[in-house]
């Protein structure tokens, strides 16, 4: 059963955001990681990259299976999860915690208010399922 | 038909079986108006013998190598091909196989595809390398747009010293996405890249070169990848006449970024062009930038090692518009030609035949070399290949040559107008003494 | 516990590890030129000291059996059914191998002068008229080495064909059931991308194509039938809808073993379509290669096709014509796969063209004769009438966990090659089936009865299909672990720990057991 912190936002791509002191954490839902299955590779951009909303920012690939990442908010890559590149299955074992992917300074955090909160993307997450 | 099991009586069966009334309406979906009223206008039907006969007839119209001393290259050669290649690949279980999308039952291809990347990886001194794309002029290509992708610049510096056709299926290839290309030129003294000419700018992507070139003549890759990596840009290395590794040093080593090639050498015949061997590698770091299927070690849960693709979300049936290439079908029996061409020569095998070809090119040159109207016309080091320039018309140099059975060489002024007065000459293995021997008693004789 | 030596034939080592300083399979001639120091021909600083390292030193037995032992690992058509869907596995005369290899034409260099290369450019010439014959097109260019080529050879010749018309576009449509060469040729070119969704029924859904069609949509990709195995019924509306909007049709020529001799697409409104010879044409797939992919076009594109063109002249002779203006250039060095060609050749002289036609009508009664014996069993997504394939889903199965891959894996265990599941994109789970002409009703039956068998095994012990396959060699194999850490040739030095197979000589833990 996929879990939804309260503590996270979510976009309608299956990105999270937990931000604290004006910098996010970003990573791919429960959900999202249950649906691709086994994570082999993640491709991340590089610190001091920017984005703005929406934008793709990497790829995250299963062996038959390539999404991409999208940015919920704008901002400056200012992290990203090293451990990643020797590490991938990290997404699957721990979504919210060791398998996060990028931090970015946001530039507009009124974009926050854009996103879904954890009930919301639950409530989301089943209606994409009965599709 | 022969080739269709089922007797008319068979089918006819299966159609009431399935309720369904004729052929015909087996096809309803095709509007009636397009449905063909008549028969094709083929020629009929002909036996076995015939079509044979048929075939014979067209292939003794050739000047094959069987018939013509061969001093052809530019791009394809005529080497010894050892009788194991064609009875290992004439079995039916590499042949009439499918790309191996169900591992279990293709470890065979797998396996040997395997041993073909490394040997390559071998050869080149290259990481990592795919498991063949169409031919040399189309890896050649698909590296220029590796190139693009890895440094997302738009320029590419090509040496006219690359095979003339190579160039325009680059040309052919990049106009299509804006990428623009820059030609550099050859020094007229040693017929290698002009280093003075290289001017290499934070927009050029890749600089490439052959080496041996078009000419024969051996590149200085050490010297183009530090001219190349100042800048940030790649440097594609590309061999028309892969058993030249068996002598030189592997580009790999002298700092090439991506080694594409024409494998036809390893063990493919001429077959009038195709089908060939596009050799792919580069760098472990550029991996998943590479084009076309690459091959991995895997086990299964009992812990025994075996094989499948892998790497595939770079590939179009995953990746669809955003895959590293559109590739599909390659040339997997071709590759499996080369490395059991490569597995029967060994390391002494390739090292002998490289020094046959270098020696057999070297002894045509120097005796050229000696007639009067004769010179070779680069300064640079050469491997099986030379270009002479000739006082008398080359046509007819080379028609003399063919009155004695021998394709004397490739006229050049057609590729390089400035070279109307010469002619690219190849020697490999095949050629025995004798024929050299003819062939400098005509060049006397003119 | 007594170790049972096993024979390395069930455990074949890589070509490397049996390799054994000192042992040979070459033969040379003696070099019959005086010789010199190689340095006076070659800078010394571009010689290589050593030889290469890592190549394997084996004896031409070890050769022999090294790559037997390997090729009985593989399941070939030469073996029994391979009904892999779009894939068109059909039987490859051993006669055309014959015509490949003969010397006039294995040993022809391609850059002999034209007039002594009269017999290979003949073979060229007639297959492209045969192949106009056959599509209902103006001319051709046998040069694309696959289907793939092909598409991007076709997509640059509609390219150059709307920048002459004045009227350069950027879009491809592209229906949501096509392979997915399709979308990549048309990003190589510069295109970009629009998905055309499919109706209820899997054909083409003509509303979004008439959306779509804009004064931006150079070109639509076509296969037909597609990879539903339906046949687009409302093609002649499809391709009016295309041209009048100022764009073209190519057709993805990859099902074309449902049409030939049947209907020709030249007559339906194509502007350009590929054929690939190791389908339609009967010539082996190789293991994923060599193949060819022809190109052929109306006579408004003909001006733009790739160099050299193989044309006659007044006196009969056929020539290479490079000056060709409006060409869009030269798409590979020479003149094709030729020996692919020549035996593509082979086959449609062979065929002829009742021939042709028979070859279509058991293409497609044979899959319908498995679409009607299994339509109980497996759901069928779309429900045709079909051609030439029959794409069934895993629906039914779904229910007791069991998904396509399973039921692939276990038809293995059951002597068969599975069907196509990696696309079309558009039906979950799918099983995509193409018998052929050339299977005997018995070998179909077979295969129904197999896959009858399977649907059985699925309620009963779904276990057992999860697992498969039991019957092979080697179990499923760990493709996360591969892709995480890819491991992609052998080392000289350090070859692999983990369950290393063993050399020559060194007995394998294994227990000695018979062939599958």
């Amino acid at each position: 059963m996929a879990t939804y912190p309260e503590d996270c936002l979510y976009t309608r791509e299956h990105e999270w955001i937990r931000v604290e002191d004006d910098v996010g954490v970003i990573g791919i839902t429960d959900y999202a990681q249950e649906a691709l299955g086994d994570i082999v590779y993640v491709e991340l951009p590089s610190v001091g990259d920017h984005f703005s909303q929406g934008e793709p920012f990497g790829n995250v690939e299963s062996v038959k299976a390539v999404s991409e990442l999208y940015m919920p908010v704008s901002g400056e890559i200012v992290e990203v999860n090293e451990d990643l590149a020797e590490s991938p299955q990290l997404v699957n074992e721990d979504p919210y915690g060791d398998g996060w992917m990028v931090k970015i300074a946001l530039s507009d955090p009124t974009e926050l208010e854009t996103l879904m909160s954890a009930s919301e993307y639950e409530e989301y997450v089943r209606e994409e399922k009965e599709k | 038909m022969r080739y269709i099991p089922n007797s008319p009586e068979e089918r006819a069966e299966m159609l009431r079986e399935i309720g369904c009334p004729t052929i015909e309406h087996l096809f309803r979906p095709i509007p009636e108006k397009f449905r063909l009223k008549e028969p094709l206008r083929l020629p009929p039907a002909r036996s076995e013998a015939e079509v044979l006969a048929f075939f014979r007839e067209l292939a003794a119209r050739n000047a094959a190598a069987t018939e013509y001393a061969l001093f052809l290259g530019a791009g394809a050669y005529h080497h010894f091909i050892p009788s194991v290649v064609d009875a290992l690949i004439s079995r039916a279980e590499f042949a009439t196989v499918y790309t191996p999308y169900q591992p279990e039952i293709a470890q065979g291809t797998l396996q040997a595809l395997f041993e073909y990347q490394t040997l390559i990886c071998q050869l080149t001194g290259m990481e990592v390398a795919n498991a063949s794309l169409y031919d040399g002029s189309t890896a050649l290509a698909e590296a220029v747009l590796m190139a693009e992708r890895v440094t997302r610049r738009r320029e590419i510096l090509l040496a006219r010293s690359v095979h003339p056709e190579y160039r325009e299926v680059v040309h052919t290839y990049t106009r299509a996405l804006g990428v623009s290309v820059r030609l550099l030129e050859y020094d007229p003294e040693a017929g290698s890249v002009d280093l003075r000419t290289v001017t290499l700018s934070a927009e050029t992507a890749a600089l490439i070169v052959q080496s041996p070139n078009f000419f024969g003549v051996i590149e200085d890759i050490a010297a183009l990848a530090e001219r190349a990596h100042e800048v940030g840009a790649l440097l594609i290395v590309a061999i028309t006449e892969p058993i030249s590794l068996g002598l030189l040093r592997p580009p790999g080593e002298l700092g090439a970024d991506i080694v594409v090639g024409e494998g036809q050498s390893f063990g493919l015949p001429l077959s009038f062009g195709g089908p060939y061997l596009g050799i792919f590698a580069t760098r472990e770091r550029f991996v998943r930038q590479m084009p076309g299927r690459i091959i991995g070690q895997a086990f299964d849960q009992r812990g025994r090692r075996g094989f499948v693709m892998t790497l595939a979300t770079r590939e179009q049936y995953i990746r669809r518009e955003k895959a590293t290439s559109n590739i599909c079908t390659s040339q997997e029996l071709c590759a499996i030609m080369a490395a059991i061409y490569l597995s029967t020569m060994g390391p002494r095998g390739l090292r002998e035949v490289a020094e046959q070809n270098a020696q057999k090119a070297a002894y045509l040159a120097r005796e050229i070399a000696r007639q009067s109207g004769f010179r070779v016309r680069f300064s640079g080091s050469h491997f099986n290949e030379f270009v002479v320039q000739s006082e008398r018309p080359v046509t007819l140099v080379l028609d003399r040559l063919r009155e004695r059975k021998i394709l004397g060489g490739l006229p050049l002024g057609r590729y390089y107008p400035e070279l109307r007065d010469c002619f690219l000459v190849c020697v490999t293995e095949m050629i025995p003494h004798s024929t050299l021997q003819t062939y400098l008693q005509v060049l006397d004789e003119l | 516990m007594m170790e049972t030596p096993c024979h390395v034939s069930r455990d074949e080592a890589l070509i490397f590890e049996r390799s054994r300083p000192g042992r040979t399979a070459y033969s040379l001639p003696p070099l019959d030129v005086p010789t010199v120091p190689l340095e006076t021909w070659i800078e010394a600083r571009f010689l290589r000291t050593d030889p290469v390292a890592g190549m394997p030193e084996v004896s031409e037995v070890d050769v022999i059996r090294h790559f037997t032992r390997l090729s009985r690992w593989n399941y070939a058509v030469d073996v029994g059914m391979y009904p892999l869907g779009s894939c068109t596995m059909k039987y490859n005369p051993k006669m055309n191998e014959r015509v490949a290899r003969l010397e006039g034409f294995a040993l022809h260099h391609p850059l002999t002068p034209e007039e002594l290369s009269q017999g290979s450019l003949e073979v060229l010439k007639m297959l492209e008229e045969l192949l106009c014959e056959i599509t209902g097109m103006a001319a051709g260019c046998l040069q694309p080495a696959a289907g793939a080529h092909g598409e991007l050879t076709g997509l640059l010749l509609i390219r150059a064909c709307l920048e002459a018309r004045g009227d350069p576009r950027r879009k491809v449509l592209i229906p949501d059931s096509a392979h997915g060469t399709n979308p990549a040729s048309a990003a190589i070119c510069g295109y970009s991308v629009q998905t055309i969704p499919s109706n209820e029924r899997g054909l083409i859904d003509l509303d979004a194509l008439r959306r779509a069609a804009d004064r931006d949509l150079a070109a639509l990709m076509l296969t037909n039938p597609n990879t539903l195995g339906l046949f687009e019924e409302e093609i002649e509306e499809i391709t009016r809808i295309v041209h009048e909007a100022g764009g073209l049709v190519y057709m993805d020529g990859a099902n074309m073993n449902a049409l030939v001799g049947i209907a020709r697409p030249g007559e339906m409104g194509v502007d350009v379509l590929h054929l690939n010879i190791h389908k339609t044409f009967s010539t082996p797939h190789g293991g994923g290669g060599p193949g060819a992919g022809p190109v052929l076009v109306t006579a408004e594109l003909e001006p733009f096709l790739p160099v050299p063109r193989i044309v006659r002249r007044a006196d009969g002779r056929l020539a290479l014509e490079e000056d060709r203006p409006r060409s869009i250039g030269r798409v590979r060095a020479f003149y094709g796969n030729f020996g692919v060609l020549v035996r593509g050749l082979s086959y449609i002289l062979t065929m002829g063209p009742e021939g042709l036609r028979e070859v279509a009508e058991t293409a497609v009664l044979n899959a319908n004769y498995i679409a009607y014996h299994l339509k109980g069993t497996y759901e069928i997504a779309y429900p045709g009438p079909i051609m030439h394939e029959v794409v069934f889903s895993d629906k039914r199965q779904r229910a007791y966990g069991v998904r396509n891959v399973d039921i692939a894996k276990r038809l293995i265990d059951y002597g068969f090659h599975p069907p196509t599941m990696s696309f079309p994109l558009i039906v979950p789970g799918a099983l995509m089936v193409e018998p052929t002409e050339t299977e005997c009703r018995e070998e179909l039956d077979l295969f129904i009865a197999a896959m009858k068998a399977i649907d059985r095994e699925c309620r009963e012990n779904p276990e057992l299909v999860r697992t498969a396959p039991h019957r092979t060699r080697l179990g499923r194999l760990d493709e996360v672990a591969a892709a995480r850490h890819p491991v992609l040739r052998w080392r000289p030095q350090a070859s692999p720990s983990r369950a290393e197979a063993s050399p020559e000589g060194a007995p394998s833990e294994r227990p000695l057991s018979p062939e599958p």
